[in-house]
């Protein structure tokens, strides 16, 4: 499914500048009510799951139901990020629990090199920035 | 649309929008893998006074095809040579792409992933002893470029841990391009050609899904690179879970669509991809049947594709289907071929593979491939695991189905549909591979518009680039785009569009709906308009039916394919009361206009193509058989943006790479 919105945790991002929920959906699906100042899945059947809004609702007041038209209901899956991990809960139909967990990055956020400083040489040559700054050379086929 | 209970758009459209007018040198549309390439890449050749800009229709932290995340990187040259990626990928499409643009990527493809490995995203590695380490305990390997061995699943795929996967990318493209050069949630819908000069591209328009705002922004040189096209065909789920595509459910097409629109000429777009998945999460197969050497079994408990049978069906498709690797519309034909039979339901033996595996190893080694088998789904398909925990599935216990999707178009996985585009300035590259700019020059991935470009699921015929040869490829054509820039210095783009036009283009359907809203009192049926809903289940069913879609296990035929052409038509005429009474049901107008005119062009190229080159993903019915002597050539399309008429015709192949 589509993610769901808890109305008891949701307080519509209030205290931060923008809605998370809202500013991450790649299918612009989240919104919020301004009177309730609560969000929800405008259209749940354009919901890839692919829990965006979850990871980022700093609340935890997003989860997700299965597709109605294949899911059976009872289980979830839910996660947790972390700055190096992300944990996983399933929860299975029957009861069972399953926890996994998952490096998700070996650098702190905010640390990937921009290689702002790196200039390229030559427009003319076929070569990316960092190639020419290692002196790489474009291969030429074996050809026919 | 929108919940029952409450009011659906919250931001509602009005009649006259803010206009905001914006120039630039370099305009990147979209903000997916390749976008974000050229973000990272184009400021280290842009000369002083040059400028940019990049325009996502959402968040570049989870936008496009990586949004959610991946477990591998599909392609990784490595050890190996960039001739025999050529080789792979020419067999797995049936012989007929452009080798000249899979080899140039192959040549740098390697240098995104180590890329990638320095941001932090984790990469699997080899331990001394053979073991997979994952990406956090595989640091000590030491890193890919220097030499480090990855946990190679096939020749072309590593595994990695790819949960952030797109806000590492995306991270290192915003701040190599700077947040003051972004611009998010605005959707481009038409670009805009020269006023004077022909052919010359010059701007786009589009609007802001968050804000009442019109954009105008001009141009010298324009990349667009917004992904493929989904939710073209009626999906086998069709409620809720037809949000559960394969791909992307917003990749609407407006790759093509917005470049077919200026006269780019096409290639291959008859050309599709219909994945067979883990039935209904559409969960990746590729580790189960790489990683865990699962076997697909048919009803009967079967491993069909051993057959004698199989292997006389794919001798028939020989050089291809006797290859080491089965070309994977082929391997989708075995499979189709078993459920027309009455041998289905088609079946992925997880429970004798982990068996299997599971006699070579100790406890805690079965723990940790237990854990690699679970996170192959919730790295990039979330929802296939929550269906298997919905289901009580283990897979050490039970088996899944697996089954073919309904088809998606697209340039960067296992499909090459596309724009036609230059391929680089060497002496190997046929001359008829290169396009010539108006100053006589060649700029690699420039399409036949002037200024043009694309990248990843843009270009076509030159396949199985995935993320990483999406994200060299958006970095190719940033160098290109700032070399067209400088060689166009003097160039002052002009279009014919006025502002007040440009909002009567762009805000259109808004304008519709307030004209007549009023008429009726239920706001989504009113006979002087077509809400974008309405119009996507026209789409869906008129494909289904007769454009090769599930209902005819993928067969058309010319008679067929007649009948879906008059109802595009149609579609086409409606399109012009489409009506829209908010943003986010603006941006699904322009989504389903877009979608519209890519599925034409897709079944314009299959009604021209008198064979059937991909069984498995298409058949025509009235050509079932491959026809080298006659269609070993690229199909190609032009649509005349003045004449509005269609030109379809062949292009020669050319064999470079033995």
């Amino acid at each position: 499914m589509p993610s769901y919105v808890i109305t008891e945790k949701c307080d519509g991002c209030k205290g931060g500048d923008k809605t998370a929920c809202m500013y991450i959906c790649p299918n612009d699906l989240m919104v919020l009510d301004p009177n309730a100042m609560k969000a929800y899945n405008q259209e749940p059947d354009q919901c890839w799951e692919c829990f965006s809004c979850v990871k980022i609702c700093p609340t935890q007041a997003i989860e997700v139901r299965g597709y109605a038209d294949f899911v059976p209901l009872g289980s979830s899956i839910y996660p947790m990020m972390g700055t190096e991990d992300i944990m996983w809960t399933c929860k299975f139909r029957n009861g069972m629990v399953k926890r996994f967990k998952f490096p998700i990055r070996t650098t702190p956020e905010g640390d990937a090199n921009a290689y702002a400083a790196l200039k390229g040489k030559d427009l003319e040559s076929q070569l990316l920035s960092t190639e020419e700054a290692d002196g790489f050379k474009m291969p030429v086929p074996k050809t026919v | 649309m929108g919940i029952p209970n409450k009011p659906a758009g919250e931001l509602k459209a009005v009649r006259d929008p803010e206009v905001v007018e914006k120039e630039v040198d370099i305009l990147i549309v979209g903000g997916g893998m390749a976008a974000c390439g050229t973000a990272f890449e184009v400021k280290k050749w842009m000369a002083d006074g040059q400028t940019v800009l990049l325009v996502d229709k959402a968040a570049m932290e989870r936008s496009g095809a990586v949004a959610q995340g991946l477990s591998a990187i599909n392609t990784y040259i490595g050890e190996n040579a960039p001739e025999d990626y050529v080789r792979m990928v020419r067999n797995d499409l049936m012989g007929i792409v452009r080798e000249d643009l899979i080899f140039d990527l192959g040549c740098h493809v390697d240098d995104s992933v180590y890329l990638f490995e320095e941001w932090g995203l984790p990469i699997w590695k080899q331990s001394e002893e053979g073991k997979n380490l994952d990406g956090k305990k595989g640091q000590k390997m030491g890193t890919l470029k220097g030499g480090a061995k990855p946990v190679r699943t096939g020749k072309w795929q590593i595994m990695i841990n790819g949960e952030s996967y797109k806000r590492i990318v995306a991270e290192a493209a915003k701040k190599a391009i700077g947040d003051e050069n972004i611009l998010e949630r605005v959707f481009i819908v038409e670009l805009l050609l020269d006023k004077n000069r022909p052919n010359q591209i010059a701007g786009a328009v589009g609007f802001s899904v968050r804000e009442n705002k019109v954009y105008i922004i001009k141009c010298k040189t324009m990349m667009v690179a917004c992904g493929g096209a989904v939710n073209i065909y009626q999906p086998r789920s069709v409620g809720e879970g037809k949000g559960r595509a394969w791909y992307p459910v917003w990749n609407s097409g407006s790759t093509y669509t917005l470049c077919m629109k200026v006269g780019a000429e096409l290639s291959m777009m008859e050309n599709r991809f219909t994945p067979a998945r883990f039935k209904d999460g559409y969960g990746p197969v590729g580790a189960w049947f790489l990683l865990f050497k699962a076997k697909a079994l048919n009803g009967l408990g079967e491993n069909f594709a051993a057959s004698d049978a199989a292997k006389k069906e794919l001798e028939f498709y020989a050089p291809y289907g006797t290859a080491a690797i089965t070309p994977t519309c082929l391997r989708n034909h075995l499979m189709l071929f078993e459920m027309k039979a009455g041998r289905g339901p088609i079946i992925m033996d997880t429970v004798t593979a982990l068996a299997t595996l599971g006699k070579t190893m100790d406890k805690k080694e079965l723990k940790h491939l237990e854990s690699e088998a679970w996170e192959d789904f919730l790295d990039m398909t979330c929802g296939q695991a929550n269906l298997w925990c919905a289901q009580d599935c283990e897979p050490e216990k039970k088996n899944s189905e697996i089954m073919p999707t309904e088809p998606y178009l697209l340039g960067s996985h296992s499909g090459c549909c596309g724009l036609w585009v230059s391929g680089p300035d060497f002496d190997w590259v046929p001359e008829s591979f290169k396009i010539k700019a108006d100053n006589g020059k060649v700029y690699n991935r420039m399409t036949t518009v002037n200024g043009l470009f694309t990248a990843g699921d843009g270009v076509g015929c030159s396949g199985h680039k995935f993320s990483s040869g999406s994200h060299a490829e958006g970095r190719m054509v940033a160098k290109q785009m700032v070399r067209f820039a400088k060689d166009h210095a003097d160039y002052k783009p002009e279009i014919a569009v006025s502002k007040e036009e440009a909002v009567s283009i762009v805000y259109k359907p808004v304008r519709t709906f307030l004209d007549n809203c009023e008429y009726t009192t239920a706001i989504d049926i009113n006979p002087n308009y077509m809400k974008p809903e309405g119009m996507m289940y026209r789409l869906m069913k008129a494909t289904h039916e007769y454009g090769a879609g599930t209902a005819t296990y993928y067969q058309t035929t010319s008679k067929n394919l007649e009948i879906v052409m008059d109802l595009l038509q149609l579609m086409r005429e409606d399109c012009e009361k489409l009506a829209a009474g908010d943003l986010h049901e603006l941006m699904r107008a322009w989504e389903i206009y877009h979608r519209i005119w890519t599925v034409e062009s897709h079944l314009r190229h299959i009604q021209f193509r008198k064979e059937t080159r991909y069984p498995g993903f298409y058949y025509q019915a009235d050509y079932p058989n491959q026809d080298d002597a006659n269609w070993f050539a690229f199909v190609n399309s032009k649509y005349d943006p003045k004449a509005k008429t269609w030109d379809v015709f062949k292009r020669e192949y050319v064999k470079i790479v033995p």
